[in-house]
């Protein structure tokens, strides 16, 4: 198959599409589907089958952003993007024969939700490009889309060299939060001599607050597996695992069906688009441990083992599954990677900062008015993406800080809210990328009680494979615990901090080294709620007195 | 080449162990496959027994002490059967934030429960999760599989109150 056949594929598809005027698109993501979507697609077909006027075409799709609003209908002509849709917001089941009246005429006002606002014009959606838009449980659909053209001309028109160099050119960085250059980590995959490589999809989201991967799984499962598929073919791997977690069964089921229709249509299997390539994909579902995030202990869970990471180096790429060569990139990694195929590393580059490329996907969530999954370019600043894009905190209380990368990652208090979001000047702030979740927190946040919240997760979820980590965080847990319950001491608090420094400098992998942070973040910029807390047992932030 | 092993018998005449069977045909019986057998034996008995995991041991010819190290590492498997409800709460930053303790005491208060318990009439049991990852609808409880979202203490003891 060369790029012509797949065109004529896709524009095939895309005729069969437009055989009808209006598409009728209802977000079948998982926190739409809980707010009620199910029976507004059963009753919005209902309606659309019954009307006078053919036409319309009622499609499930992924998720569109605004998850507050749920459940969303979206009406648009085929091909259209998200924007140029009349999108109407908290639709109910009663609401479906205006809904399917409305679509040739005047649009039902009282549900509109206007796509010209901030939260989605100030948007920029690569990785979420065909999110919202097309059915995630079509190949078709993905096809008409422009889907698989970059495989397709990877594998005619490119050398496993220049889809590396590509990479390279493009400036991406990991975007599970460690930041490292992907380019970088192909080509040392792709130089290994070994006749046996892997490729594995990191889908074991488990920082608490981000659902970022999950939308993209269950939304656009097929370019996840056509990033994977350009990999392995980039490094010269024959097989790759997808390693998500079992909490999130929607996209497992959506991963499943995608990999059978893929393989069946000839872009996975013996002979990926006619050619000699063969790339096999197989899922593997995690069990609720968060260490498996960690790309070693992840390799042991996938085969079969404990989830306990192992010293590096030796690295995953030299060393890893099963000891061979092994590509590990997390899911919006994968997802970059088809556009920065057909539209060229130069122009990706163009996008972010100077060290930090393209876009990235957070997920907003907490005390914000728009809670809900967003895409801007890197360099955008926080104030934009919490207070523009997100709306601000609700009832007009003032933004205390912004947590961002999970229980390794840290708080930004409100005054550097003005700063470019890439990966080094979250570094300076104290706090790292992470996957994506950005939590905001007003000023009823107690900070001592958040810090305590994230060790108690870092407590329980450590492996207990090194000391540091396993007795470093149950001690510091408990200090956590007496100063925030008014018991403490100075002397508990300067315990707090020696046992920071030592539990970050000895730990094995990235669980331990980065515990601490939560902590010294919150001692770096609300020390005085941690100083309060010693002197006044009854402190708690924006209640009582304590308030002012 | 090497003799094929021999497998064990099935532990009953249950045809879910047949589900269990084929999954690990599926994976060659592998050793590596027994996260994956786990989920199955866990989707179609509910939890993991010990003859389960004997039984899960001796096929795929792994030591029944690495079995127990695996079926105990991972939060997901439960050595203990559930109630008939599962009313599982989200502890997530996000639902953290928003009041998901306050869930928990409500329903500690009203069943008596604490997370990770069932009630002593076997039809509810209470259990936390990381995160579901529905923070845009925070506070959120998973209910016998259903996402329920924004959730307040009344609105979730209703809605346990409405289980048959």
């Amino acid at each position: 198959m060369n790029l012509d056949d797949l065109a004529e594929l896709a524009q095939g598809y895309r005729d069969e599409e437009a055989a009808c005027t209006h598409e009728l698109r209802v977000c079948m993501a998982a926190s739409c589907q809980s707010s009620g979507a199910m029976p507004v697609f059963e009753a919005l077909t209902a309606a659309a089958n019954g009307a006078p006027a053919a036409g319309c075409k009622v499609k499930g799709v992924g998720c569109m952003g605004l998850c507050s609003a749920g459940p969303l209908v979206a009406v648009a002509r085929p091909g259209d993007d998200l924007a140029a849709s009349v999108l109407y917001r908290d639709v109910q089941v009663d609401d479906a024969a205006a809904i399917v009246a409305g679509a040739d005429g005047a649009p039902v006002e009282r549900l509109r939700c206007r796509t010209d606002q901030p939260f989605f014009a100030r948007q920029q959606r690569i990785v979420l490009e065909n999110s919202g838009v097309i059915d995630p449980d079509s190949l078709r659909g993905y096809v008409a889309a422009g889907g698989y053209a970059a495989l397709v001309r990877a594998l005619s028109e490119m050398r496993p060299a220049e889809v590396v160099q590509e990479l390279v050119a493009s400036g991406l960085r990991g975007r599970g939060g460690g930041g490292y250059p992907t380019g970088l980590k192909w080509s040392t995959v792709a130089k290994m001599p070994d006749a046996q490589k892997y490729v594995i999809c990191n889908a074991d989201e488990g920082d608490p607050g981000a659902f970022m991967d999950r939308a993209v799984l269950e939304s656009d499962p097929h370019r996840v597996l056509e990033g994977m598929a350009i990999a392995a073919y980039a490094v010269g791997a024959n097989k790759g695992y997808v390693y998500v977690r079992a909490e999130y069964p929607l996209a497992v089921e959506r991963l499943t069906g995608a990999i059978r229709q893929a393989t069946r249509a000839g872009f996975l299997g013996a002979r990926v688009a006619e050619t000699q390539f063969a790339f096999e994909v197989e899922i593997r579902l995690g069990a609720g441990a968060f260490v498996c995030g960690e790309e070693t202990a992840l390799m042991a869970s996938i085969e079969g083992l404990r989830g306990q990471p192992r010293p590096r180096p030796p690295y995953p790429a030299e060393h890893g599954l099963w000891g061979h060569p092994t590509l590990i990139n997390n899911v919006e990694t994968f997802a970059n990677v088809p556009p920065i195929i057909t539209r060229g590393g130069r122009w990706f580059a163009s996008i972010g900062t100077e060290k930090s490329k393209g876009t990235k996907v957070f997920a907003l969530a907490g005390t914000i008015a728009n809670t809900g999954l967003i895409e801007v370019p890197m360099g955008t600043t926080l104030r934009d993406i919490i207070e523009v894009i997100g709306g601000g905190v609700p009832g007009g209380k003032a933004v205390k800080a912004v947590q961002t990368g999970g229980p390794s990652g840290g708080c930004v208090p409100a005054e550097h809210l003005d700063n470019p979001v890439d990966y080094d000047s979250l570094k300076s702030l104290g706090t790292i990328m992470g996957s994506g979740g950005m939590i905001v927190m007003d000023e009823t946040s107690d900070m001592v009680d958040v810090a305590r919240y994230f060790m108690e997760f870092c407590m329980s979820e450590s492996c207990g494979k090194c000391v540091p980590c396993r007795a470093g965080t149950a001690q510091m847990h408990g200090l956590l615990d007496r100063i925030a319950r008014g018991h403490g001491t100075r002397a508990d608090l300067a315990l707090l901090e020696n046992l920071c420094e030592v539990v970050q400098a000895t730990s094995l992998c990235g669980l331990g080294q980065t515990a601490p942070t939560p902590v010294l973040s919150t001692l770096r910029y609300f020390r005085h709620e941690y100083e309060r807390k010693l002197a006044e047992p009854s402190f708690a932030p924006g209640r009582g007195a304590g308030a002012a | 080449m090497p003799l094929q092993p021999d497998r064990p018998a099935l532990p009953s005449d249950d045809k879910r162990w047949k589900l269990v069977n084929s999954t690990m045909r599926r994976h060659g019986y592998a050793g590596h496959a027994l996260i994956e057998t786990l989920h199955s034996v866990q989707g179609a008995f509910g939890y993991l027994d010990e003859p389960s995991l004997r039984f899960v041991a001796a096929s795929l010819d792994v030591p029944l002490s690495k079995v127990y190290g695996v079926a105990t590492f991972y939060h997901l498997f439960m050595l203990k059967p559930k109630g008939r409800h599962a009313c599982v709460v989200c502890t997530g930053t996000a639902c953290y934030i928003k009041g998901a303790s306050g869930l928990i005491e409500a329903v500690q208060r009203r069943l008596g429960v604490s997370p990770s318990q069932t009630t002593a009439d076997n039809r509810l049991s209470m259990l936390t999760a990381r995160c579901v990852g529905a923070c845009g609808l925070a506070p959120a409880v998973v209910l016998d599989g259903n996402m329920l979202g924004k959730q307040a203490p009344q609105d979730l003891l209703a809605r346990i109150e409405e289980l048959p």
